[in-house]
């Protein structure tokens, strides 16, 4: 369809037409130096977890509920020795990577789901809807997430959790955090985009709203979303573990979880059982600072105001200056040029 | 738009409608969480369930009001918390006095975190961002990563077995030891905020007892703050240096300490202090967790606590205390910032 030739070519920076579908490659070559190692640490580190998460059932010595002996510090038999509960401290890191990844997974798909569509409805239809919906999304913006993600998670599990139940409301509480970020970020790009002679095109050609706002705006205000991803897994992983350390995640039967183990280990600190404390916490110390260093990466390269050469279009630059504004990064400014944009 | 209007109008119409705002931002946060927790159930089966009779339970709840409609339930609520009156504990404490007493401790404890983020954040930000590229900003860098990636409550612990447990330099959790504690919830007027006290007991020993608790965990939320400072001065740093004011300054010969410390500093710090409005969502949740840590007896200690126990109405309260806490404070902060960035659109 011609609109939709049209559509991909005011905000295509590169004449490599896939360059969004596989920002990997393209975005490693654009590093240099420090940029790419701390990209490839962070890319080493989850993929480690990756793998451990994959294959935990192979990996781990014992089970994550099994209970062996209590309270012994690391031998060769107990590498990272066991916990007051009788669990095997390694084998519990094993099996929360599985946990973490599984929460993480579920939450950043379910806020893009809810934040993406909600934000392009809002922003395509304007209006009252709108407004409500702003309101309402910055109010839940206002709140300190892991306020609102114990509640939801309380109101989620009931006070009785299995193994699918806890993962599922754990990751539940961690989206309802992030989708007025999504929604925010997919908002404002969607004001903008439709504004764009692209959009009026496929009007003239009859297409419905619909196609409109899921076939034409939708690809071309989503660049960011990979970026935004990254910046939530990381706050994902350590709602978490804030979840677990409060006695509000998942029961230790039904998964292996970190914080959980933190706040069983805080009890016994002072008795200098501190295996129990510090294998755990290194763990998600490592996992989060992985997705960061990702993030962290991404950031840099795709942030224009620090970037030395040019050569990349304006749509572009104002969607990556949002999502450093909406990750805390970026001069108030970048916010209000957006505004002044659509306005024109 | 605002350009009809002379900028001192403009400024107080957008000052004006931002105010306004506050009362819905509050509204809808008091009743995402009073409904979210009602689903839950009612504080009377959580507290007494299986402990007395089925009948007797609902004889209380008749009592309670918990046996009405919800919107009924909901209006009474909030007509309650407009009049200030937030209900009683089920321990029957009354949740204005919870919110009296513990406010100023996560106040005290925010206040110490603040110093040690300000501190900590901004002269580090500032190195990252003039050594950019070099050892010493990817020092500081992966720094503030570690620090963003370390779970609080985890610093907290390794802080714990560091220097109360190992060394023993530091008290292990409190917010004073327990007869400094009885001594200066004595002192009249009791502000709750022991470093005010101990000052005004002039009790030395007092003063550094208070301060002593307060190292650990300020340190705790403090570093953690401390690496969003780190960031955001950095980067806003390294973006102002490549401004045509701050090549101009250079032009002039204005040496480079002085366009650094006059010209591009002063500037990047306006970004900081517009984040500042996220931050303090983002300490009070902190705060949950490090109170918790260390047994710090604030608001977020007794929230997570009464959460726990699932009383709601003393969630309610204090998590109501807490959206208004933000959303003036959020507030305050864009006050500040319309005043002094003259780049703000209004």
């Amino acid at each position: 369809m011609s609109a939709e030739i049209l559509a991909a070519q005011p905000l295509e920076p590169l004449p490599t037409p896939k360059r969004n579908r596989l920002p990997g490659a393209a975005l490693l070559a654009s590093t240099h130096g420090l940029q790419r190692m701390m990209l490839l640490i962070g890319v080493a580190i989850v993929a480690l977890f990756i793998v451990i998460a994959l294959f935990a059932p192979l990996i781990a010595p014992y089970g994550f509920a099994e209970i062996t002996a209590y309270q012994s510090p690391p031998s060769a038999e107990h590498w990272l020795g066991t916990t007051v509960g009788g669990f095997d401290v390694y084998s519990r890191i094993i099996w929360g990577a599985r946990t973490a990844i599984e929460v993480i997974l579920l939450a950043v798909l379910l806020s893009i789901f809810v934040g993406v569509t909600l934000g392009v409805v809002s922003g395509f239809f304007a209006g009252p809807l709108d407004r409500v919906l702003v309101l309402l999304m910055d109010a839940l913006y206002a709140l300190p997430s892991l306020l609102l993600a114990i509640v939801v998670s309380i109101m989620v599990s009931q006070g009785q959790s299995g193994a699918f139940s806890g993962i599922l409301s754990a990751a539940v509480s961690i989206t309802v955090v992030f989708i007025p970020q999504y929604f925010r970020v997919i908002r404002n790009a969607t004001l903008s985009a439709k504004a764009e002679p692209y959009v009026d095109a496929a009007r003239v050609a009859g297409a419905t709203s619909g196609r409109i706002m899921f076939g034409h705006i939708l690809p071309n205000v989503s660049q960011t979303i990979p970026v935004l991803m990254t910046l939530n897994a990381s706050e994902a992983i350590l709602t978490l573990a804030g979840l677990g350390f409060l006695g509000f995640g998942i029961e230790p039967n039904s998964a292996a979880e970190w914080g959980y183990d933190l706040n069983k280990a805080r009890a016994d600190l002072a008795s200098g059982y501190w295996w129990e404390a510090v294998f755990p916490g290194i763990a998600i110390v490592l996992i989060v600072a992985g997705v960061t260093l990702i993030g962290e990466s991404l950031n840099d390269v795709l942030n224009p105001l620090l970037r030395t050469r040019g050569g990349v279009t304006t749509a572009d630059e104002l969607e990556v200056a949002e999502v450093a504004e909406v990750a805390g990064v970026v001069l108030p400014a970048a916010d209000q040029v957006v505004e002044v944009t659509h306005d024109e | 738009m605002a350009a009809a209007l002379s900028p001192g109008k403009a400024l107080a119409k957008y000052l004006a409608i931002r105010a306004a705002l506050i009362v819905p931002t509050v509204l809808i946060l008091v009743s995402v969480v009073f409904f979210f927790m009602r689903v839950t159930g009612d504080p009377i089966t959580a507290a007494m369930g299986g402990r007395l009779p089925l009948e007797r339970i609902e004889e209380l709840k008749d009592a309670a009001g918990y046996n009405d409609p919800l919107l009924v339930q909901y209006g009474r609520f909030l007509l309650d918390t407009l009049q200030g009156n937030f209900g009683h504990t089920t321990d029957n404490r009354p949740i204005s006095e919870i919110l009296l007493t513990y406010g100023p401790a996560t106040f005290e404890l925010v206040f110490w975190a603040l110093i040690v983020a300000f501190l900590v954040g901004i002269p580090l930000g500032r190195i990252a961002a003039r050594r950019y590229n070099k050892g010493a900003d990817v020092a500081i860098r992966s720094f503030a990563v570690l620090f963003y990636a370390a779970p609080v409550f985890f610093v907290a612990l390794l802080l714990k077995l560091v220097f109360a447990v190992q060394l023993g330099w530091l008290p292990i959790a409190g917010r004073a030891s327990i007869r400094v504690q009885s001594a200066l919830e004595k002192i009249e007027p009791n502000s709750h905020i022991y470093i005010v006290n101990a000052i005004r007991s002039g009790n030395a020993e007092y003063i550094k007892d208070v301060l002593e608790h307060a190292v650990l965990p300020a340190l705790a939320l403090g570093l953690l703050t401390a690496g969003v400072f780190i960031r955001l001065v950095r980067i806003n740093l390294l973006q102002t240096l490549r401004a045509d004011f701050v090549t101009a300054a250079r032009a002039r010969g204005v040496k480079e300490n002085a366009v650094v410390s006059k010209h591009a500093f002063r500037n990047a710090l306006i970004p900081v202090v517009t984040v500042m409005g996220m931050q303090i969502a983002m300490m009070l949740g902190g705060a949950i967790l490090t109170e918790t840590s260390f047994e710090w007896q604030g608001l977020g200690y007794w929230l997570s606590q009464y959460l726990l126990k699932r009383d709601f109405v003393a969630v309610q309260g204090i998590v109501t205390a807490i959206a208004v806490i933000v959303a003036v404070a959020s507030f305050l902060i864009d006050l500040i910032n319309a005043l002094i960035d003259p780049r703000v659109r209004y």
